[in-house]
């Protein structure tokens, strides 16, 4: 059998080196009992660095969906003062967020699969070491039987096989973390520098042109009232042009 | 005999399901031979499916080395061979 014999052979290298040689058999249970507390020990760890890489992700994914949701009223905005090509450029900027976006939320599908495995692993091997340490007890006891030694072996290698297993479910875990925060590092980079999306920034370029227009706009309906309120008494442009030119202006 | 799927547990299949499994192992080590990352997918998947279908979960106070172990179902061909080269060669058949 090629794959599954090979796969054996790996997973009963990896359970020989948790295996003591104790002189007593009776002893290597209650060795056996504390390396399977470490491995349990290891197993909720890689668990909670597993749940901090997913929050790491969701953290991210909130500013960026925040910075999208602002690039969407921004070009909202600027439709309303008329500029479509800003209006553009933030709809542009968007679109690219979106694509980092559902990078995130793919690499989020990941590593909670990763989490909710480890999650089962952990119960499982809970599970089996409490069964152990019932049982170890009834062997222990029952040791002067011949096949007490054999069977004392059986479950102690037994167990360390599902250790094992459980370690290689780690293993993975923390492979797939690896990467991931070498991208979510890189993308905190980017984030940081405003590089993305020139967001981080309180203004940014395209909020300064909505500012421009808005003041540009604001310092003309000003103007336009001002002229009404003058050209209510007496005409300026007609008194300051009467002076010069004599001719009012139409 | 007992046949464990790697992240997910021990079940026990009848030994006259020996040669359906060979049959299924040995589609899955051409897949890992050929790299066809789709061929490996559906081999694994097949075989696993198997071992679930014919076999019986140990229970959780049973404790027993396993005579056959079935690579992680969802990890990809390239992940498979990376544990199959710490073993030896990455091939996925014995030399025979």
């Amino acid at each position: 059998m090629g794959v599954m014999k090979r796969f054996s052979g790996i997973v009963q290298a990896k359970t020989n080196k948790l295996l003591d040689k104790a002189e007593d058999p009776r002893e290597s249970l209650d060795l056996s009992y504390q390396k399977q507390l470490e491995s349990l020990q290891k197993v909720r760890r890689s668990v909670a660095d597993v749940t901090t890489a997913k929050k790491r992700i969701e953290l991210q994914a909130t500013q960026l969906q925040g910075q999208a949701d602002k690039l969407q009223q921004q070009a909202k905005a600027a439709l309303t003062q008329g500029n479509e090509d800003l209006a553009r450029e933030a709809l542009a900027r968007r679109t690219a967020l979106a694509e980092q976006l559902s990078e995130l939320q793919t690499q989020h599908q990941q590593v909670a699969g990763q989490e909710q495995k480890l999650i089962d692993t952990a119960q499982k091997l809970q599970t089996q070491v409490d069964s152990f340490r019932t049982k170890k007890e009834t062997m222990k006891a029952s040791y002067t039987a011949a096949e007490a030694q054999t069977k004392i072996g059986e479950a102690v290698s037994g167990i360390s096989e599902s250790m094992s297993d459980a370690g290689m479910s780690m293993q993975r875990a923390q492979d797939k973390i690896d990467g991931m925060q070498a991208r979510a590092g890189a993308m905190d980079e980017l984030l940081a520098s405003g590089a993305l999306t020139d967001l981080t920034n309180p203004v940014d370029d395209i909020q300064a042109q909505l500012d421009k227009a808005s003041t540009t706009s604001t310092v003309d309906a000003e103007l336009a009232a001002l002229k009404a309120e003058v050209g209510a008494g007496a005409p300026p442009a007609a008194e300051l042009g009467a002076a010069e030119h004599g001719d009012a202006p139409s | 005999m007992i046949v464990r799927i790697l992240g997910e547990g021990q079940f026990t299949v009848p030994d006259d399901h020996h040669e359906v499994l060979a049959k299924l192992d040995d589609t899955l080590a051409q897949a890992v031979d050929d790299g066809n990352e789709a061929e490996f997918t559906a081999a694994l998947s097949a075989l696993a499916a198997e071992v679930r279908r014919a076999g019986e979960p140990l229970a959780d106070d049973a404790f027993a080395p396993s005579d056959l172990v079935v690579p992680f179902v969802d990890a990809t061909l390239e992940e498979t061979k990376g544990l199959l080269a710490e073993s030896g060669d990455a091939s996925g058949s014995d030399d025979r």
